[in-house]
Parts: structure tokens; sequence; C-alpha cells
């Protein structure tokens, strides 16, 4: 397939190494000078100079084919945001990947409709959640269009939920609680399912609720 | 009336002056706090200092009762991601963006933004003050 690369930082000159490995033709666009040249020497004329934000130059990657794949991933997210806007908008590009460099930018590519984000602060602070398991409550997926995420909680001998009914819980509006993984068993969580310590608790809850839920769950972080 | 002025450099800080001294009650926002200078020593609005994309700064700054705001920032995918922000977000009745490369001022003004491009406006000037001043240039 046709792929543009905006931006040929670390992120945009190894994507671009891996795509053109696995025989893809791209076009990478990067504006500094110094960086051009080196990514020039080992790419070749797949790299064009320029600032990708115009049209113009986008053009002159080819933005007008349309590419298959378009990935905004310069280290400033306006310029992301606007590159993944015009491509989409003004030239149909069916699928742009924008990166998000700081992570509390994400409501803007979410209310201007840019869906397909990756920011590596959110996924490293996943994995960290992942890790920790006393930070008690892990996010496994983030629905971003529904607004939804989906979270596992750990439920402790101290935890208030600890040997409550499922039905009895106040929880945020919107959240409920899937599943229960104990013994080695899943079991769908029922209002009558009581709770025990060690259950791993799977929920669905609208993301800024996420916090709340634990609360529920777990009483307030130590 | 409310208004709120996103970027303080030369045309943000006069229009902010302008703004105010016809009554609006204005707040300006702008990264450098030494941009408040600009406003001169009289200035009565607000100033807050902060950037831009940040929600907490355009919060603080009233966008959400504005009944308009002008974005004029350094940066024109800064001012394009604002304005939408402002518009799309908070609802604000008008919004103007000063965008100075023509491109994708026409870009985003075809998708319904109100956008001043300066860069536009002096090409054309330009144009017309040579064509009125020597209108029997002929094509070479």
């Amino acid at each position: 397939m046709y792929v543009i690369v905006a931006g040929g930082g670390k992120v945009g000159s190894n994507v671009t190494r891996s795509l053109l490995d696995l025989g893809h033709e791209l076009t990478l666009i990067e504006q500094r000078a110094d960086r051009f040249a080196r990514l020039e020497e080992e790419f070749g004329p797949v790299v064009i100079r320029g600032d990708a934000t115009e049209v113009a130059v986008l053009e002159r990657a080819g933005i007008a084919r349309p590419p298959e794949l378009l990935l905004a991933v310069t280290g400033d997210d306006e310029d992301n945001l606007v590159i993944s806007q015009i491509a989409k908008e003004a030239y149909g590009v069916r699928k742009a990947v924008a990166r998000v460099n700081d992570p509390r930018n994400q409501q803007h590519f979410d209310l201007l409709g840019i869906t397909q984000t990756v920011c590596a602060t959110t996924s490293i602070l996943g994995l960290v959640e992942h890790e920790v398991p006393e930070h008690g409550l892990v996010r496994l997926l983030e629905l971003q269009k529904e607004g939804l995420a989906v979270v596992e909680v750990q439920v402790e001998g101290s935890s208030p939920a600890a040997g409550k009914k499922a039905g009895g819980l106040s929880l945020p509006s919107g959240s409920r609680l899937i599943s229960v993984f104990r013994q080695g068993r899943t079991e769908l969580v029922e209002p009558t399912t009581v709770l025990r310590p060690g259950d791993q608790v799977l929920a669905v809850v609208p993301t800024p609720a996420a916090l709340d839920l634990r609360r529920a769950l777990l009483g307030a972080p130590k | 009336m409310r208004g709120v002025v996103i970027g303080c450099g030369r045309v943000g800080s006069a229009v902010a002056r302008g703004l105010a001294a016809d009554g609006w009650d204005l707040t300006v926002v702008d990264e450098d706090e030494d941009a408040l200078g600009r406003l001169g020593p009289t200035w009565r609005g607000g100033f807050v200092v902060g950037h831009g994309m940040d929600v907490t700064v355009l919060e603080e700054a009233g966008v959400a009762d504005a009944d308009a705001a002008v974005v004029s920032t350094a940066g024109d995918n800064t001012n394009i991601v604002i304005g939408q922000v402002l518009q799309l977000r908070y609802g604000v009745p008008t919004v103007v963006v000063r965008i100075l490369d023509p491109a994708r001022a026409k870009l985003y003004s075809d998708r319904g933004m109100s956008i001043v491009c300066p860069t536009q406006t002096a090409i054309s000037s330009l144009l017309e003050t040579v064509r009125t001043a020597a209108p029997k240039a002929a094509p070479a």
C-alpha cells in the first residue's frame, strides 16, 4: 500500500524503515534540514523536505492519490491534528493515524474527529498500571469513540466491596460489572453475585469515571 | 459583550485594545506574561498566562460564556485547533481565526470557519495597487 509519513523523528524514521522492509511504497516528510540530510542518506528519494502542514508539500508527497494510510507523527500535536484533518477532509484519505505527544491534547483529537491516535505516555501509563498491581485498576481497553474503558479491578480483603452483593454497590452511572475471575474460573456478574477478596472484576465504565469506580470497589487509593 | 483574545502579539493586543475601547469585557491569553505590556498601562481587562491549547487556561479566560473570540497566536496550526475547540466544545458564537498560510486559510474557510488571512490580504492589495498605478502595463 501507499503510505505518507509526516515527521521523521524517532517514531517516523523507525516506522518508515519497518514499512519499507515490509515492501510498502512510502513518502516521508521532514522539515528540519539536519534531520532531512540524515534521513535522505538512509532512505534516498523516499524522503522529501518540507512542512507537512502545507498543502503544497502534502501534494508533492502524493496526498491526492490518495494514500491508503497517513501517519502524522511529528513532535507537535497541533501539526499532527491539522495534517490529519487536511488528509481526511480535503483529500479523502481513509485512514489517518496521529501521534499524541501530550496526553492532555487527546481530547482535542477526539473533538475534531481524529479517532485513531497513539500516545506513548498513555500507553506507558497503561503498562505501569498493569505491572503495579497495588494500583488496583488496570485499563485493558479504551473505546475512544464511545468514551468507555474496559478495566480490571482486584478486590482485596480491605476493599469496601468485599463481601457485598454486586446489586447493592453504588457504582458510577453508566458503569457495569461484567465478570469475576476467581479460582481459575470466570463467572458473569449477577446482582446477587457476592464479591470476595481475590476476585478479579472486569467492568466497563465511562472513561472519566474510572477512578470513581475504583473508589467504589476498593476505597480511596493508599 | 464578553470577548476572549488568544495570543497577545501585535495583532491580538491591538484587537483587544480596540474592542475594550468599544466597551467589551475582554480577557486576553498569552503564554508570555510580558505580553501584558502590549496592552498598555491602562488595561483593565483580564489577562491569563498560559497556552491556548490548555482547556484550563481557556476556561479561566471565560470562553464558556464568551460572545466572541479572536485567535491570533504565532502558529497557524495552533490557531486552527484552538478555533475549532472554541466553536465545537465551548459553542462560542463568533470565532475569528488568523491564518497566515493562504492555502490553509482557504481550506478552513471552505469548511465554514471565519478566517482572516493577512498574507492573502497583502497579496490582493499589492496586486490591486500595482494594477491601478500602472494600468497600461501590458504583459510582455
